[in-house]
């Protein structure tokens, strides 16, 4: 069982996204937490690094396995989340919460029309 | 189609995380690889190596035939006594790392590795036609009718007793072996591992392997999986087959030199191993930590050294005992000192590291 804040916007490779005016917050699910378990190292992407939607922007590595997260959305690093450095689980504590990893400014809002809503990722993980 | 031991269904009931491993769906983990890999070091894990490959070899030429086919030698083993041992091709090279028990004068019990079962029975029916000794020598392959679980941790020795029946388990001492009961079916228990634990691999038919794991979960050890199986490993310096070992691989060059004996007499591969001893090496296995704070190396990652790529990591992962990122590799000799720095590549940059004396992790006095 896992949480799908309602709301979210989500990717279909478990990444969320929450948007605050032009500043959208993105992170990993619950349910891609819970099948990396013990997440040991994160890299987020510097500060003003443009990206596309889609391109690789991060990586999450539990012990056994290195993830790339991608960019759900396109736009310019404006923040990117230092606490992740030292305490890596906050990832799994807090998915949606403490674990983010980046915000970024959109430059194509459209792009979150693509993005599914909380009942559609649901469905997804469920499917499993 | 993947292969499943006789414990699949009893890993869908734990909550067995299944995938694919050598051609067989294993568990690499139940709850977290983290958490599992502490139970060991702590208290009480059973693993399913029912994948693994057993091959008994009897005959009153057995030890002959044997030491001239493994690296160790097997005179050394009185009846009740196992070792780690190797099985080199002509040049040197690996064909698998085992343990070889002696379970009476004639007989010997081969624990081989998954990945290598057919490989192995046919280099060894290659080896007893050819030999001068095969004459009523008898090699069977066991690898279908019988499965095992290996029972690791601190605490084992106080429950073990209690699942098993015809003796007690837990007076056998390091590398020992001997004939228990479950239920009325004999069953081998070597005390071994591949953990850096105490422990046991419990070696039973088949058909009992469920009632086994069931009586050890019973009496408190917890189910765990591949993934905890390789970073118990990787803290201990253990090879695995396919990493630290391969064909083109010899064990001088993995540093597993002192489980071959070169004055026993010829066995395959001797000639190239002398050789090593006395002229060195090209390439040694060591053990590294990462000393920057950095992603944990993972097999094949680069290994640098004054901005040039020397080898190549090929085994790593985050250490959960010393939560620091460890690995093994190969470099040249002149790199192999315990002390010298090295860089490892991650996703294109190069993050320091330190070679250190093997075993990465001890146990706290």
């Amino acid at each position: 069982m896992s949480n799908v804040p309602g709301d979210l916007k989500y990717a279909k490779s478990h990444e969320w996204v929450r948007v605050e005016g032009d500043v959208a917050t993105i992170g990993i699910t619950d349910h891609a937490q819970q099948e990396l378990t013990d997440i040991v190292f994160c890299e987020v992407p510097a500060k003003g690094r443009a990206l596309k939607a889609g391109d690789a922007a991060a990586v999450v590595e539990s012990v056994k396995t290195a993830s790339d997260i991608y960019a759900p959305v396109s736009g310019e690093v404006v923040e990117a989340n230092a606490a992740l450095a030292d305490n890596p689980a906050l990832v799994n504590q807090d998915p949606f919460g403490a674990g983010w990893f980046f915000k970024v400014k959109l430059s194509a809002p459209a792009d979150l029309d693509s993005l599914m809503n909380a009942e559609a990722y649901s469905a997804q993980i469920s499917g499993h | 189609m993947l292969k499943r031991t006789p414990l699949y269904e009893a890993h869908q009931r734990a909550g067995g995380k299944l995938i694919e491993f050598g051609g067989w769906e294993m568990p690499v983990q139940y709850t977290s690889i983290t958490d599992e890999h502490q139970t060991v070091r702590n208290a009480a894990g059973v693993f399913d190596i029912s994948h693994m490959g057993e091959v008994f070899v009897s005959g009153i030429a057995a030890e002959l035939f044997l030491n001239e086919t493994l690296t160790n030698d097997v005179r050394k083993l009185a009846p009740g006594q196992g070792q780690y041992t190797l099985m080199c091709n002509e040049r040197g090279g690996v064909v698998d790392d085992l343990y070889c028990y002696r379970l009476a004068a004639t007989e010997y019990l081969l624990i081989i590795n998954a990945s290598r079962i057919a490989d192995d029975v046919a280099w060894l029916e290659r080896q007893l036609a050819a030999s001068a000794h095969c004459d009523g020598l008898i090699m069977k392959n066991a690898s279908d009718t019988m499965a095992a679980v290996a029972l690791q941790g601190p605490t084992v020795r106080s429950f073990v007793d209690n699942c098993l029946s015809g003796g007690m388990p837990s007076n056998l001492t390091k590398n020992s072996i001997g004939r228990f009961e479950f239920g009325q079916t004999p069953v081998w228990i070597g005390c071994t591992g591949y953990t850096g634990e105490d422990g046991f691999e419990i070696i039973a038919p088949s058909e009992q392997i469920v009632g086994i794991w069931d009586a050890l979960i019973a009496a408190g050890a917890k189910p765990c999986g591949l993934g905890a199986r390789d970073t118990l490993r990787t803290e201990m310096c253990y090879p695995l087959y396919g990493h630290e070992l391969d064909e083109n691989t010899t064990p001088i060059e993995a540093g597993v030199g002192f489980f071959v004996v070169l004055d026993k007499g010829d066995f395959i591969g001797r000639d190239v191993l002398v050789e090593q001893k006395a002229k060195g090496v090209t390439k040694r296995c060591i053990a590294f930590k990462m000393t920057d704070k950095s992603a944990p190396p993972r097999p094949g990652y680069a290994i640098f050294s004054e901005g040039q790529k020397v080898g190549q990591v090929v085994s790593g992962t985050q250490s959960p005992s010393l939560n620091v990122g460890i690995g093994l590799g190969y470099v040249p000799p002149a790199l192999a000192k315990a002390g010298t720095g090295i860089q490892i590549e991650i996703r294109g940059k190069l993050f320091a590291a330190a070679v250190v004396a093997k075993p990465i992790y001890r146990k706290p006095v």
